[in-house]
Order: structure tokens, then sequence, then C-alpha cells
């Protein structure tokens, strides 16, 4: 065996080793689920009825809707704490849409609100990708300012389910092959994405970016672009989350969504997205918006007092972060280690 | 450096300028003791948080859960007191506790090296679950005056409350350990350069520990001037107040990525929050414009240096 041909395969045992680490990452996520689920299943075997998975299913889904776009940013080392703010905006706005013009048809009502979530993205991106200043205090800026237009725009106004049109209400409790709507959205949202990071030349420029940004710019990566694309698909899809929430909820105020983006952030981290950029999948992601999700649920079922469950999020997000670092600092080993002996 | 000096003096403009509107449009009674001391009280817990995680920050760190240990620190007065303690003991444990929820973040971020911001946002819901599992959804509300008194009188003879009494002194010491020792330089070098504090012979680790302990008992010690302000022990007092406390250090010209601020620039942008939130209640404005104000001028105070720097090489290149 020549020498090349030995560091080529020790090469690619490292990437495989460190591939391996990455699908161990949602592997664990999946045996999170399980053993949350089947304890509680064991204690109480309704819960794992169809219908009590659906809602299950369901109550993950518009945390999961978000925890993809906010991948997206992530993934290129920037954050969007503005989406909770966005959601509710987007809410209010098609909800209001819908009641004051009873006429509306459906996906043009929707499309509202998703332009509503995009426009909020656009001035997040802008703001980050041209005012080049940090995405952590311009999203926390916007939190404030959607926020505060949401409550301006609301006057305290409510929106009721007996505003809305049947057919948007349907959207939220209807299903097609006994999965709910709302869950086979989430579901294409999800796949689109994941196709996206996964085979697009863009997709890939987004880890890049985040891996290391200097590195991607000298690479010929337009990097406000790409940082600037991010933003507003996160707002679109917080927007598409705020029509889908109106739809759910049916009842609708302006403090629709408030504190959603923490949430969201814990779910993106447990699911494996590293928050310094660079790493992570859309569908870990969700899976970790899952299982935040099914604890909440589990508790509920094991009458456990509710009050445990901020807790054992906040226990699970430390565990998930550390887990991920000790791992790391493994394959930095092993990578090493298989570095020096092809030297050798 | 002369951005910072620019972005404090403008901080120190636009707080006259809230003062002189507030004056003219109240005909008088916005700067009228009584009023001051309401103003004081409102800000109380976000100026004595606002001081250690200004360390925080220019260390290059971030502390999201201070609101949390605030909410843990009143439960556990409400829960110590029910179970028969006496204040005198629950004070001191209780900020014991802070510190060691500090701890528990330092340790984190700097033995395992985790980024502070994924850590804190764990400990945010860790903490405040805490809390609800202590404190559950109740109440505890029977404090005995003597103490419930120091968050609603001033200081005799004067109009200024014990919280703001509190937060002067402690920003005196915080002033003195950030601008004028060498622990504080150590902090700033931390933030502007971490690898190089490092090779410098700065010990990055335990005085960053240093900060989150401080952040976390100064958190628990809001936790109890906002129990006493409301004599109210709930698991959820001041929830969200992280983000509120954060705007203030970053209005104050503290760069998030470290390395650069002021405590006295922070003092005024927690003054300048305070006041104008104050102005509009005064004026009956509805409060979601302050929330809207309140997300601008952090817009601004992040997008202004950026903006100057912009126009500074364009004129450099147009000679």
């Amino acid at each position: 065996m020549t020498a090349a041909t030995a560091v080529a395969t020790r090469g690619t045992a490292a990437r495989r080793l460190s591939n391996r680490v990455g699908r161990v990452r949602e592997l664990g996520i999946v045996v999170a689920l399980a053993l949350v689920v089947i304890p509680t299943a064991i204690v109480n075997p309704r819960f794992i009825q169809p219908q009590s998975l659906r809602d299950l299913l369901l109550n993950a889904s518009i945390v999961a809707l978000l925890a993809v776009g906010q991948t997206l940013v992530v993934v290129t080392r920037n954050v969007d704490l503005s989406v909770g703010s966005v959601l509710g905006l987007s809410a209010f706005l098609t909800a209001q849409q819908f009641a004051d013009h009873p006429g509306t048809p459906l996906l043009a009502g929707i499309g509202f609100g998703v332009v509503v979530g995009l426009a909020c993205g656009l001035l997040n991106g802008l703001l980050v990708a041209l005012g080049n200043v940090p995405s952590l205090v311009v999203t926390l800026g916007t939190l404030y300012v959607f926020r505060g237009i949401d409550y301006a725009l609301a006057q305290g106004r409510q929106v009721n389910a007996a505003n809305l049109p049947d057919a948007l209400l349907d959207l939220g409790s209807s299903r097609i092959l006994g999965i709910p709507i709302l869950v086979l959205v989430t579901v294409v949202v999800i796949a689109v994405a994941a196709v996206y990071l996964r085979s697009y030349r863009s997709g890939r420029e987004l880890y890049a970016i985040g891996s290391n940004p200097e590195a991607a710019t000298l690479a010929g990566i337009p990097v406000a672009k790409r940082t600037l694309t991010t933003f507003v698909l996160s707002g679109l899809i917080a927007g598409l989350a705020g029509a889908l929430w109106v739809a759910r909820y049916g009842t609708v105020d302006a403090a629709a969504g408030t504190g959603l983006e923490l949430q969201v952030v814990a779910a993106v981290v447990v699911g494996g997205v590293a928050i310094f950029g660079g790493s992570g999948t859309v569908a870990g992601a969700a899976l970790g918006a899952l299982l935040l999700g099914t604890i909440t649920s589990c508790l509920v079922v094991l009458q456990i007092p509710a009050f445990w469950q901020q807790a054992i999020a906040g226990a699970l997000l430390l565990s998930a972060i550390t887990v991920d670092r000790l791992l790391a600092l493994r394959l930095a080993k092993a990578l090493r280690k298989t570095e020096g002996t092809s030297h050798a | 450096m002369r951005n910072l000096l620019r972005w404090e003096t403008a901080l120190v403009f636009l707080l006259i300028v809230v003062a002189l509107t507030g004056q003219v449009s109240t005909d008088g009674s916005f700067l009228s003791g009584g009023n001051l001391f309401y103003l004081g009280l409102d800000i109380g817990e976000i100026a004595l948080i606002a001081l250690p995680l200004t360390l925080v920050i220019v260390a290059g760190e971030i502390d999201l859960s201070v609101a949390s240990v605030l909410g843990l620190s009143s439960a556990l007065i409400g829960w110590l007191w029910n179970a028969g303690w006496s204040l005198e003991t629950i004070l001191p444990t209780v900020i014991v506790v802070g510190a060691v929820c500090g701890a528990v973040n330092g340790l984190l971020v700097t033995r395992l090296g985790l980024p502070s911001l994924a850590v804190t946002i764990g400990t945010l819901a860790l903490y405040r679950g805490l809390a609800l599992v202590v404190l559950g959804d109740t109440a505890v509300a029977d404090f005995p005056s003597s103490y419930t008194e120091f968050g609603t009188t001033p200081l005799p003879g004067t109009n200024i409350p014990y919280p703001i009494v509190l937060a002067i002194v402690l920003a005196i010491l915080f002033g003195v350990a950030l601008h004028a020792s060498s622990f504080g330089r150590s902090v700033y070098a931390i933030g502007a350069n971490e690898e190089g504090a490092r090779f410098s012979g700065i010990r990055v680790k335990r005085i960053k520990l240093t900060l989150f302990v401080l952040a976390g008992a100064v958190a628990a010690i809001a936790g109890i001037v906002y129990t006493f302000r409301f004599s109210s022990a709930r698991a959820d007092n001041g929830v969200g107040l992280e983000l509120a406390v954060v705007a203030a250090v970053l209005l104050g010209g503290v760069s998030i990525f470290g390395g650069k601020g002021s405590l006295f620039g922070v003092l005024a942008g927690v003054l300048l929050l305070g006041g104008l939130r104050n102005l509009l209640i005064l004026q009956d404005t509805s409060t979601e414009v302050l929330t809207i104000v309140t997300g601008l001028l952090l817009l601004v105070s992040v997008l202004a240096p950026s903006i100057t720097r912009r126009f500074g090489t364009l004129r450099k290149a147009t000679p």
C-alpha cells in the first residue's frame, strides 16, 4: 500500500467517524424520545393511542416549524430571537384579515401571514447583513419592535374563532390519512429545508459560512447575501407558523407566541445544531422540538406537576450540549490520532 | 474608543432631552421628588443586575439566566419563610444560592468550554423551573412590614429609594473593579482577545467564573428587592427581565463581542430606558410605544457605530 492511499483511507476513516458521531446525535434524540415515551406508555397505555400521538405531533409542529427556520440561521453562526414576535404579528394580522374581510380565500389569507413574516425577516436580514451588526442584538431589538407593533395594531382586541372562516379552522383540526394537516405542512417544510441544506450548493455554503465566515468570504461565497436569505427564510417560516397558529388555536390576541423564541432556540440546541454555527440538521432540530413537546405531554400523563416541566427542559438542554461537547472532544482526539499516524 | 465616548455623550444628551421634554410636557411633575422616587423604584432591579452583567458581556460572555435566578431567589424567600425560617437567615441563604447558580453557569462555560449563550438559555429554563417546583403557582405575601418598607419608602429625609442606594453602592464597587483595578483590565483584555489574555498570564477561567458568580449573587439580591417591593414572593417574578437588562447594557454602549463598554454608559442606558418608560406612563401613552422605542433604541445603538464607520471610510475614500 502506498503512503498516499494509506493517508486517504485514514482520512476516510476519520470522516466516517465524524459522520457516525453526527448520526449518533440524531439517534440520541430518538433514544431520549423512546426513554420518555415507553415508561409513560407502560404507566398509561392510552398514551400511545393514535389520537394522543396525533396530539403530540400537533402540539410540537409549530415549534418544530420555527426550529427549521432557526436552524438555517444558527447554522450560519447567527441567531434569530425575533421569531416569537414575528409569529405573533403574523398571527394577529392574519386573523384580523380573515375577520375583517370574511371573503378572503384561505390561501390568500395564509399567504398574507407569510408575507408579513417575510417582511420582518427581510428587515432583520438587511440590518444584520448590510448594517454589519451582531444578529443577537438586532433580533433582540426587533423582538421588541415587532411585538410593540403587534400590540399597537391590536389595541387590546382579540379575534375569536367565531369570526374566522370554517375553512381555516378546519385546516387546524382536519387530517389526511389520519395525519393532521398541520403536521403534514411541517413535515413538508422540514423535508424541503433538509434537501436544500444537504444537496444544494447554496445550502452547503451556509455551513461553510458558519464554520468560518472569513474563509467563506475568501472562498468567494456571497456571505451577506446568504445571511440575508436565511433571515428572510426564518421570517417567512415564522409568518407561516403564525397563520397556522390562528388555524390551530382559533383565538388570537397580540400576546400570541410571547417567549417562544427561547423554546425554539432550546429545541434547536437540543437537536444538535451547534450554537456557533457550522453543523446541525433541520431533522435534528425538529426532533428536538418533538422531544421537548413530548416531555411536556408525558409529565401531564404521569401526573407529575407541570411545574417540573421547565426544570426538566432546562436540564435536558444542558445535558444535550454537554454530551455534544464531550463527543466533539473525543472526535477531535480521534482525528488527531489518525493524522498523527499518517505522518509517521 | 472615540466612537464609544461619542455614544456615551449621545446617551447623556438623550437623557437631558428626555428630562427636559418630560419636565415641560408634564408641567414640572416629571422631575419632582415624588416621581423620581417611583422612577428609582421602577429601575432598581434592572440597575442592579445590569452591573455584573456589564462585566460578563465586556468579558465576551453573556448570562441570560439572571431573571430566572431573580425568580428562584424570590420563590426561595417565600418557601423558606413558609417553612418558618427567619428573614435574617433567609436573605444570606438566598444570596448564596444565587452565587451557586452563577457558579454552575460559570463552571459549565469555563470547565467544559460550552458557549455561554446556550448554557444560560438552559439554566434560564432550569432555574425558573426550580422556582416553580419550590413554590408552584402560589404567592407568599405575609412578610413583616419592617422589611417590605425597604421596597416602598425612601431613605429618610430624601426621595431616594433604598434599592437605588444599594445600586449606587454596588455601582461604585463594580465601577472601581472594572475601571480602576487590574481585575477590570483583565476583564477587558479577555473580552478583546481571550487567547492573548491567556498567553499574557491572565487567569481567564477563574476571572470568568468570578463574573458569573457575581452575576448570580447580584441577581439573587435583585430578587430580594423585587420580593419586598411588591411584598410578594412568586415563582414567576421577573419573567422576561433578562432581555430588558441585556437591552439596557447594550444600549449603554457595551459591545456584544466583548472588550468594549463602560459602567457609566450602562447606568445612562438604564436611566434612559427607565426615564422613557416613566414619561410615557405619565403621559398615558400606551406601553406598546415603549416596547417599540426600546427596540429602536437598541437597534440605533448598534447601528450608529457601524454607520459612522461607513461614513468615516467614505470621507477618507473621497478626499
